[in-house]
């Protein structure tokens, strides 16, 4: 099990997911991702994606300036 | 012994994040076909970011419609970017374009077409969309309908559950995948049958926006892309042009320049993103927006910038206002000016 991160600050939604689905796509189950971002409609959007594709989202955590958001990829 | 059941067929959906896409999905799956979503990133599309910029907007939820349609499926949804190859769709579309900018035809014959590329590439069987015969003036009318199936590529692989039994059979229907009989014969721009069946299937919430989901149909959105490629001269654009487009009062006061002005607190701070990449101005002795600058300004520009500046801050009724003006190379000036009065900016300069 490997960690990886996503830089996807700077955009606004979709895009952070579209970049968290291409990073997942490569990546193999059992490994966590960390999504920083800046959008706050990813609160919305990264756990709706990972309810849909059956992905385990494991915390959200929102900064002053920064989003984060870790996802553990479905098995 | 009994033999194994058949694999289901399998189906990709467009799904819009409005109700006939996701009308379109639930008639095939209560047929039995797994069904997966596409949704397609144009940079036009208007979704929850736009939501998310101003404050207006910000006790609404920040939902994505198509995920929120795969969710109550339960189907999963590929959300796939196409800025790039879209720009030929919107800058030289062959069927023209609608009331507005709006490549409506061409748009969806990219999309479906897309979608066949998707389909074809992870072994799905046919492709579904929630048209209906005479919903869209383009893009959804008996005749237009066969030029789609045409210019995909996908030809009778396309199915329109909503409409279908208006509709030539296709192939799924044919094999006997999916059963024609079951299709639906909605025709028309009432909405009435797809709210039926929305109230059948106990599917609420979803989204009706009222321009549709993409902003060349809007007007005022039409008219600052056309300026911005006037001003140019080339229709040509990058995928910060037209998110800027969605964003502020856009002012073009002369020939060789625009103002994009925040309107709020939610709009300035999404323009502060890009202040390095324009000459920019704000009232520093009044609160006031941040506004852009594009386009090559004289000093006797500038000084009509900073006077629009302060027109539009809470200096406006006040004698002078200074306004700091930032070049690209952040090196900074300050500007005391009037404001310049309402009565003296001419209606055309609003884009």
């Amino acid at each position: 099990m490997a960690t990886h991160q996503l830089d996807a600050r700077g955009l606004l939604c979709p895009m952070p997911v579209i970049r968290t689905q291409q990073r997942v796509a490569t990546l193999a189950p059992g490994d966590e991702l960390e999504i920083l971002a800046t959008d706050p409609g990813v609160l919305h959007d990264i756990p709706a994606w990972c309810r849909v594709h059956g992905h385990e989202l494991l915390d959200t955590t929102r900064g002053e300036r920064e989003i984060s958001v870790r996802l553990r990829v479905r098995g | 012994m009994s033999s194994p059941q058949p694999k289901p067929r399998r189906a990709v959906a467009l799904i819009s994040g409005g109700l006939d896409s996701m009308l379109a999905a639930k008639v095939m799956l209560e047929q039995g076909i797994h069904v997966e979503g596409i949704n397609f990133y144009t940079g036009f599309c208007v979704e929850g970011h736009t939501h998310a910029i101003r404050n207006e907007h910000r006790d609404k939820p920040k939902r994505n419609n198509a995920l929120w349609v795969a969710e109550q499926l339960g189907i999963k949804l590929h959300i796939i970017e196409v800025i790039e190859e879209y720009k030929q769709v919107v800058i030289n579309p062959k069927h023209g374009y609608g009331a507005n900018l709006n490549p409506c035809l061409d748009c969806k014959g990219f999309m479906v077409g897309k979608a066949r590329e998707w389909m074809e590439a992870n072994g799905f069987d046919f492709i579904i969309t929630g048209e209906v015969i005479g919903q869209r003036p383009m893009s959804q009318r008996k005749d237009t309908m066969p030029v789609v199936a045409r210019e995909s590529g996908a030809f009778d692989r396309l199915v329109r559950p909503l409409c279908g039994k208006l509709l030539p059979p296709t192939l799924p229907e044919r094999e006997g995948w999916i059963k024609r009989e079951n299709l639906l014969d909605i025709s028309g721009r009432s909405r009435k049958p797809q709210m039926a069946m929305a109230e059948q299937y106990k599917l609420h919430d979803y989204a009706q926006p009222a321009g549709g989901c993409c902003f060349l149909t809007n007007e005022q959105y039409s008219h600052k892309l056309a300026d911005l490629w006037q001003a140019r001269g080339t229709k040509e654009y990058e995928l910060d042009d037209i998110m800027l487009l969605k964003v502020g009062r856009h002012l073009r006061p002369r020939p060789n320049f625009k103002l994009i002005v925040g309107r709020d607190e939610g709009e300035n701070n999404y323009l502060q993103g890009y202040r390095k990449r324009f000459l920019h101005l704000n009232a520093v002795s009044h609160t006031g927006p941040l506004v852009l600058i594009e386009g090559t300004v004289s000093d006797d520009d500038l000084l009509l910038a900073a006077r629009l500046t302060a027109r539009f801050g809470h200096g406006r009724d006040a004698e002078s206002v200074e306004v700091e003006v930032t070049d690209l190379a952040g090196r900074s000036s300050k500007l005391t000016v009037p404001p310049l009065p309402a009565n003296e900016i001419p209606p055309e300069w609003y884009l």
